[in-house]
């Protein structure tokens, strides 16, 4: 793979974008840079899943600069996989190098679904279609990896092992990312820098240093945490069911 | 005794009686032949190409009809399901013509095209253009927008994304338009093929009428039946061979 110039693979500048009267994104500024995994938060119809759309280059009514690379590749919430086409085609999908049967061998076996190139997507469960989407992606070694709620309609034992696997797939490929989610951990967890989304602006953009490895009990984490909820507007205190605290508790 | 033997039982018993009341004479052998004239009538038509070229006639007509309606009503579905233009452009005076009874056009027919061979497969065309027409551009339609939107995102482009993601989703529809156009095919062929003219397993029965041959026109049916029958099995397999993807489906 050629050496990557350090500088921006992402670059949007005053993105906006309405739907009838409604201002979804108001002048939105983002940059990532080479190999940087950027989570966008925000409650929702914030329009996080617009300005990934806007990204991934599915939106033509947007205005502002954007400039994103070619290689680019988008896993939805939903697996969106083709029905009549088997696991290892959806994953080959577009793809029209001479050695697409091998990378899209290899692609699926690092989803660990190296056997399941034969199978239709309705034999797989939720968790394996969504593995499947990111070998789909990842197939495309693209510089840019857009992800809207990737993770969002799995359980959340599934989810566990989907975010470590993203790691060991970021550590492999070195791609960059936009991770659009609404849960704050896995932002946490996952990402170089979070980004909050709100009235049509970012208003917030926070860098996350807790080093390479880390989990929920890493220290500075749940600091973070607080932080990241106050700025979506949640509130943080936790949860109680002691009767006798709660009647004193200040409302 | 298993379910399937149990339920041949009426047929068989309806049979025997349908033969006994003839032999007994209670059913007059002008107005419904017993079973086994007709089979025998069979045997006999068989043995002197009656029957077989009657069948070739019949079977050239309905091929030629199918595949005259079916492409156009390809065409235009997938011209009208599409492109906005085109639905625009096409939909509407489909939908229109849609509400004619095309076996009501028959009169009109016979002054444009005569009694021949082209009013035949006209009306054939005609009988299969609606179902499939109407089913093509429903499955193109019904295509989910997000697998499209997926597609290109994996770079297709746009006649990529037509024959691997529209084509193949609507498929499901469009057999289902097939199906119900060879249905609508048969019956138009029936109708047509009673108007004059010459040959055809129609013709054969009005021939037999003015004879009356009972057991030829009863004969007739039956071919009628039989081929309806196997042309609807003959899609059923090609269905189950292409839809493969759907045993998936319906097993989760």
């Amino acid at each position: 793979m050629a050496a990557r110039s350090s500088g921006l693979v992402v670059e949007a500048a005053g993105v906006r974008r309405s739907f009838g009267d409604t201002v979804v994104l108001d002048g939105v500024d983002l940059t990532i840079g080479h190999g940087e995994v950027v989570a966008l938060l925000g409650a929702s119809g914030s329009g996080k899943s617009t300005l990934l759309r806007i990204l991934a280059g599915l939106d033509d009514e947007a205005t502002g600069t954007v400039k994103v690379p070619e290689s680019r590749a988008v896993v939805f919430q939903e697996h969106r996989l083709l029905p009549w086409k088997r696991v290892a085609d959806n994953v080959a999908l577009g793809v029209r190098s001479k050695d697409a049967a091998s990378r899209t061998a290899s692609a699926l076996a690092e989803v660990g679904l190296a056997d399941r190139g034969r199978a239709w997507p309705a034999e797989l469960s939720g968790g394996q279609s969504q593995r499947v989407a990111i070998a789909r992606a990842l197939i495309r070694e693209p510089e840019l990896l857009l992800m809207d709620e990737p993770f969002g309609a799995l359980d959340a034992l599934n989810r566990l092992k989907m975010q470590a696997l993203f790691g060991r797939l970021r550590a492999l490929h070195g791609f960059a990312a936009l991770l659009v989610t609404h849960d704050v951990d896995e932002a946490i967890l996952l990402a170089d820098r979070l980004m909050v989304l709100d009235g049509g602006h970012i208003i917030e953009s926070i860098e996350v240093d807790l080093g390479r490895s880390r989990a929920v009990d890493t220290p500075g984490f749940a600091t973070l945490r607080r932080k990241l909820l106050t700025l979506l507007r949640v509130p943080a205190e936790g949860v109680a069911w002691d009767a006798e605290e709660l009647r004193g508790a200040p409302r | 005794m298993s379910a399937r033997l149990r339920r041949l039982t009426t047929p068989v018993v309806l049979l025997v009686l349908w033969e006994g009341a003839a032999r007994a004479g209670v059913l007059p052998p002008d107005k419904l032949s017993p079973p086994s004239a007709v089979l025998e009538a069979a045997w006999r038509l068989s043995a002197d190409g009656t029957l077989g070229g009657s069948l070739l006639d019949s079977l050239r007509r309905a091929v030629l009809g199918l595949v005259i309606g079916g492409t156009l009503a390809l065409v235009l579905g997938a011209v009208a399901g599409l492109l906005r233009l085109g639905d625009d452009l096409v939909d509407p005076p489909v939908q229109m013509a849609r509400m004619l009874p095309h076996l009501g056009l028959v009169p009109l027919l016979i002054i444009w095209l005569g009694i021949g061979e082209s009013l035949k497969v006209t009306l054939v065309a005609l009988g299969a253009f609606f179902p499939i027409y109407l089913n093509t551009y429903a499955g193109i339609r019904g295509i989910d927008e997000r697998l499209v939107e997926a597609a290109r995102t994996c770079g297709l482009t746009w006649l990529e994304r037509v024959r691997h993601v529209v084509l193949p989703g609507a498929l499901p529809s469009l057999f289902l338009g097939v199906r119900l156009a060879f249905a609508a095919g048969w019956l138009s062929l029936v109708v047509g093929e009673q108007v004059n003219g010459e040959g055809g397993i129609g013709f054969l029965m009005m021939e037999a009428r003015e004879f009356s041959q009972t057991e030829v026109v009863v004969l007739g049916l039956l071919v009628y039946a039989v081929l309806g029958l196997l042309s609807d099995l003959a899609l059923r397999m090609g269905e189950r061979r292409l839809l493969s993807w759907r045993r998936g489906l319906r097993a989760s």
